[in-house]
């Protein structure tokens, strides 16, 4: 009783801490100094139609590279604590042998998957993919990015393993999309420091014209690469929870 | 109040009911997809409040994946504790 009497008052506490962020709320009126030379900046200086985009990969792109620095963290840790010890992958492929014996002699073996979700993961899966791949391509153009469109392929991964348990992915290919396209970020970062202003700049590309898909400098490139680094990483994470 | 609290209380209030509904949830699975609505309900407003991109985040990472990160994980101890048993 005492012990939900606390709980009670904590929560309480954290409220009335809170509450003068609840009164301050209201419409912004106008921009903030950083916040109008974002906006004028991003369009102009950059070249790109979203705006979110602009901040994201070039004015805070050091917080982005260390985003997708904790992610790789997330990942490796995932990765290092599902290991299997070499052990229990000769007691895995054992057992497997023996099932496929089993279902081969009477249906006795694990149950079909389902019709309608394997045959309907095959057609989706491209669709899946592709979209992702529009969504972090055109990042500087249209609402989304390298993160968003990763997860997008993520997740079409996630359907195409949960449709066919049978199926798996190769680490080493995932771990090299995703290793490479880390290092060309960081390369193309330090082609900023080089050929323009600093680090993580994008305009050392001409920026085009506004709204185009070939604008914004290395914005879409840079993009891109995060997008193939956090899909592989994710569908990594995925295929190693699985099993 | 302005036309766009008019949406975002309830939609709110409805968040809320869903985090204390996935809390008090008997089985898992159903407090798994609980709290994957929240987080698509969460991604409503952020459309509401004009922020396409962080709303793509959420309902994608939100809703999407990490409902099937937990779902796997779910299986995953769950095959542990059976073969604890045996």
């Amino acid at each position: 009783m005492i012990k939900r009497l606390l709980i009670l008052v904590a929560i309480a506490l954290f409220g009335l801490m809170l509450l003068p962020l609840l009164t301050d709320l209201g419409p912004f009126k106008q921009l903030t100094p950083l916040a109008t030379r974002y906006a004028e900046g991003g369009t102009g200086e950059l070249g790109a139609a979203n705006l979110v985009t602009a901040v994201v990969v070039t004015y805070r792109g050091l917080d982005t590279l260390g985003e997708v620095t904790v992610l790789f963290a997330a990942t490796a840790g995932v990765g290092f604590l599902l290991r299997k010890s070499s052990r229990q992958k000769d007691e895995e492929r054992g057992a497997a042998d023996s099932e496929e014996a089993g279902s081969a002699g009477g249906q006795a073996g694990r149950s079909p998957f389902s019709e309608i979700l394997s045959t309907g993961s095959v057609a989706l899966f491209p669709l899946i993919l592709m979209f992702g791949a529009y969504i972090f391509i055109h990042g500087h153009l249209t609402p989304g990015g390298g993160f968003q469109g990763g997860v997008v392929i993520a997740s079409g991964f996630a359907l195409l393993l949960a449709a066919n348990s049978a199926r798996r992915l190769s680490h080493g290919v995932l771990q090299l999309v995703e290793s490479l396209s880390g290092a060309v970020y960081v390369a193309l970062g330090v082609l900023g420091l080089v050929l323009a202003a600093g680090f993580l700049d994008t305009t050392f590309l001409p920026l085009g014209k506004l709204g185009q898909l070939f604008s914004a400098g290395a914005i879409p490139i840079i993009y891109s690469f995060v997008g193939l680094k956090v899909g592989s990483e994710l569908t990594n994470i995925l295929e190693s929870l699985r099993k | 109040m302005s036309t766009i609290e008019i949406f975002l209380i309830p939609i709110g209030l409805f968040m809320v009911a869903g985090a204390i509904l996935a809390l008090y949830q008997k089985s898992l699975i159903a407090a798994i997809v609980t709290a994957g609505v929240v987080s698509l309900v969460a991604s409503v407003i952020y459309i509401i409040l004009a922020a396409p991109d962080v709303a793509m985040t959420e309902a994608a990472i939100g809703s999407a994946l990490t409902t099937v990160v937990f779902l796997y994980a779910l299986s995953r101890i769950r095959k542990q504790g059976g073969s604890e048993n045996d």
